[in-house]
């Protein structure tokens, strides 16, 4: 009767899973030679572009080729050599695939670290063994921490300028140790690992080299290969927000007069058919009919994937709308605190209305309080009137719709929220609800 | 029995799951969208996400391509039987008619049309009134996609800033627009030609012959194969050989397909997409690098093209 192809049958087949992670750290740290490494030792990249970074190195008068400008993006960010926003990188290692999101590391782009982070599973730190933990270093892993996610690599990267130093090293390892515990990532359940490494020699990034024999963990694409991809750590309960309803109307096709397929991508998850859900904000009940894939019949889904359910019973839904299981029914709710970070130049201001953008739904939002910002190098909270580019908020916020919000530490999807401005358009704040 | 026996996903079924997502989110967002198909192995991709998405409703959109005029024959042949075979509308806007009508100048008669379609695409952009244009770009083509948003923004001009883009977070896409403003909506940005190459192997997808392996009559022309002697729908042909070069005839395929003047093929033996699979894996050149001669002016020609309204 149905098929079950989409299931892990095909994965243990293929076995290759997915992984998005970041890298956080400035150029001065290595971070474009270390992901340059990993492009250049996984054999990403190819002999045409090798060439032409290596004319280039020349050109400015480089001995060896500078693997850093491979990831030098725009015309803009060449001129001033700096980086001005998240690239996105792919690599593969025949076990699977990665996509790097490379944020830049100065202070004002604070929002592009959060960005790249909202969509990552792992997170490079970089630390510059000579300078050791720093100012950005504790910036980093703050927006880190904040942005959920929940694997931290620290990368004390340049061990060749320290003679390859254990000493050093663990000097390092403890200093970071010491303010994780302060900021409480440890308490937030956060994996934390330290690798030492040369990005420059390629020491302890796909190979380990023979300088540093007194490490015995994993280099750094080991501990990327084995770490668990997204969605596989905790149980999450099912939330598939409504993204369109398929009613085809087809005079021709009996069989279709009556489809109605809501289609959406599971948040978090799985559902079989069968089991009894709940649409909301309406709060009616009905049963999973059928899960499709196109044409193709599924008799269960999980996480990521982006099915069309059919329900038992006719119940007016639309986009917007939730579906989830019964008995696991988020409050909707017309008023929630989060931490926010402005992304816009244009400051936040509490006598305007916003747009919130939650799951596939959309709500007129004013702030109703601002309970303090925090400073991201200090983590002092501040008393604020409004917010300006790059800063990080508590704000309590009066919506004139209702929306199903989990916290974001318990559901990075539905925890999770964008703020537009209605007058251009553009995506202005990006919140993470604590209430 | 434990309760976390949590599956997670292959990659392919990853990436096909967000395309069908964004796919999706532009139907949600948008009131007039099209999706831009050329008949190429990329659109065709998107072909088969948007029957996922969609299906057993018609897509929300119809499809669009933007003719220069100088497309393989069999490419354009395979475009209409496609978009026939699905049921969907096509519409089909050219670069020769904004010739004809002056917004179209041509430098001297051989020069390439590719870089005029974005003329012809802000035209019919307005024509038809799109406020999306789904497009099959890949952030892996090339440095200047590497930036490039899921849903990215165009002013008025059709115009890319790059300094000037949403901040895209979770997979919140902001795809509103003012009127005559527009979005273009990558839905597999995220793949690489690998991917593209393993999905049409999984998904069985047909594609034009000239993406497989076949003889054809070509010169070396600044370090790249230059196919020679194309035979266009009427009784011209183009890409005519310069006095002083020696015509071989080689076995080659394309990796991508466009503008006649000014894609180049690659030497293979690879007949089949299993074939082009493991090609793919083995390469040492990049797909652009090998293929598209517009893009080896400067460092910066495709940021400069797309600043100026290109795909």
């Amino acid at each position: 009767m149905s098929k079950i192809e989409k299931l892990p049958e095909y994965n243990a087949e293929h076995n290759d899973s997915l992984l998005r992670f970041m890298t956080c750290g400035s150029v001065d740290d290595g971070k474009s030679t270390l992901i340059g490494r990993l492009l250049f030792d996984t054999k990403t990249i190819l002999a045409d572009t090798l060439t032409q970074i290596t004319r280039t190195s020349k050109k400015r008068g480089l001995d060896a080729v500078d693997l850093s400008l491979l990831t030098d993006g725009l015309q803009a960010e060449r001129e001033q050599g700096i980086t001005i926003d998240v690239a996105y990188r792919y690599f593969s290692t025949g076990t699977r695939k990665y996509i790097i999101a490379d944020a830049p590391g100065h202070e004002q782009y604070t929002r592009n670290m959060v960005t790249a982070a909202s969509t990552a599973n792992l997170a490079i730190i970089l630390i510059d063994a000579r300078k050791g933990v720093l100012t950005q270093t504790r910036r980093h892993s703050y927006l880190a921490h904040l942005v959920g996610i929940p694997h931290i690599v620290v990368a004390i990267n340049k061990m060749d300028l320290v003679n390859y130093d254990q000493g050093e090293f663990e000097r390092i390892r403890a200093d970071y140790q010491a303010f994780a515990e302060r900021i409480g990532l440890h308490r937030a359940g956060h994996n934390i690992s330290f690798i030492p490494m040369s990005a420059l020699n390629g020491d302890m990034i796909v190979d380990r080299g023979d300088t540093m024999d007194w490490y015995e963990g994993p280099t750094l694409l080991e501990f990327l290969e084995a770490a668990p991809p997204a969605h596989s750590e905790q149980d999450e309960e099912f939330r598939f927000p409504v993204q369109f309803v398929c009613r085809p109307h087809a005079s021709d096709d009996p069989e279709l007069h009556d489809f109605r397929g809501f289609m959406g991508r599971i948040e978090s998850g799985d559902i079989s058919v069968g089991d009894a859900v709940t649409v909301l904000p309406s709060g009616l009940s009905s049963k999973v009919k059928a899960i499709q894939i196109g044409d193709e019949q599924l008799p269960h889904a999980t996480t990521e994937q982006s099915v069309t359910l059919l329900l038992e019973d006719e119940i007016d839904t639309s986009r917007g709308d939730m579906i989830v299981k019964t008995g696991q029914a988020p409050e909707p709710v017309k008023q929630i605190t989060a931490m926010v970070c402005w992304l816009s130049e244009t400051p936040l201001s509490p006598a305007r209305t916003y747009i919130v953008r939650h799951t596939t739904r959309e709500s007129k939002a004013k702030v109703g309080e601002i309970a303090y910002k925090i400073d991201v190098n200090t983590l002092e909270e501040l008393p604020a009137q409004a917010l300006t580019t790059n800063d990080i908020a508590r704000i309590t916020f009066k919506l004139a719709q209702p929306l199903m919000v989990d916290s974001y530490t318990k559901n990075r999807a539905t925890g999770a929220f964008i703020l537009i401005d209605e007058s251009t358009n553009n995506t202005v704040g990006a919140g993470m609800i604590q209430s | 029995m434990t309760t976390l026996t949590k599956q997670t996903l292959s990659h392919l079924d990853w990436l096909e799951s967000e395309a069908i997502y964004i796919l999706r989110e532009v139907a949600g967002q948008c009131s007039n969208p099209v999706l831009l198909f050329s008949g190429g192995k990329d659109s065709l991709c998107i072909l088969r996400l948007a029957e996922k998405a969609f299906r057993p409703g018609r897509f929300p959109f119809p499809l669009m391509h933007i003719d220069t005029g100088h497309n393989y024959q069999e490419v354009v042949d395979f475009r209409d039987q496609r978009a026939a075979e699905l049921g969907e509308r096509l519409i089909v806007r050219s670069v020769e008619d904004s010739m004809k009508r002056g917004t179209v100048v041509l430098k001297s008669p051989d020069e390439s049309r590719n870089k005029h379609q974005s003329v012809t695409l802000l035209e019919a952009i307005e024509e038809f009134g799109f406020d999306c244009c789904i497009g099959g770009a890949r952030r892996d083509e090339e440095k200047a996609r590497a930036k490039e948003r899921i849903m990215s923004f165009r002013d008025e001009f059709g115009q890319w800033d790059p300094k000037n883009q949403r901040p895209e977070l979770w997979n919140l896409y902001n795809a509103r627009s003012h009127k005559g403003e527009n979005i273009r909506a990558f839905p597999i940005s995220n793949w690489t030609e690998m991917d593209v190459w393993q999905y049409i192997e999984r998904e069985k997808l047909a594609l034009p012959s000239i993406y497989f392996a076949h003889q054809r009559d070509v010169v070396m022309r600044n370090g790249s194969i230059f196919p020679v002697n194309v035979p266009l729908a009427g009784t011209e042909t183009i890409n005519l050989p310069k006095a002083d070069e020696e015509i071989i005839n080689m076995r080659v395929r394309f990796r991508t397909v466009g503008d006649i003047t000014c894609t180049a093929p690659v030497e293979s033996d690879a007949d089949t997409v299993e074939k082009i699979v493991l090609e793919t894996a083995t390469t040492t050149i990049t797909e652009r690098g090998a293929t598209r001669l517009d893009d080896q002016t400067s460092d910066a020609s495709m940021e400069q093209r797309k600043k100026e309204g290109y795909f």
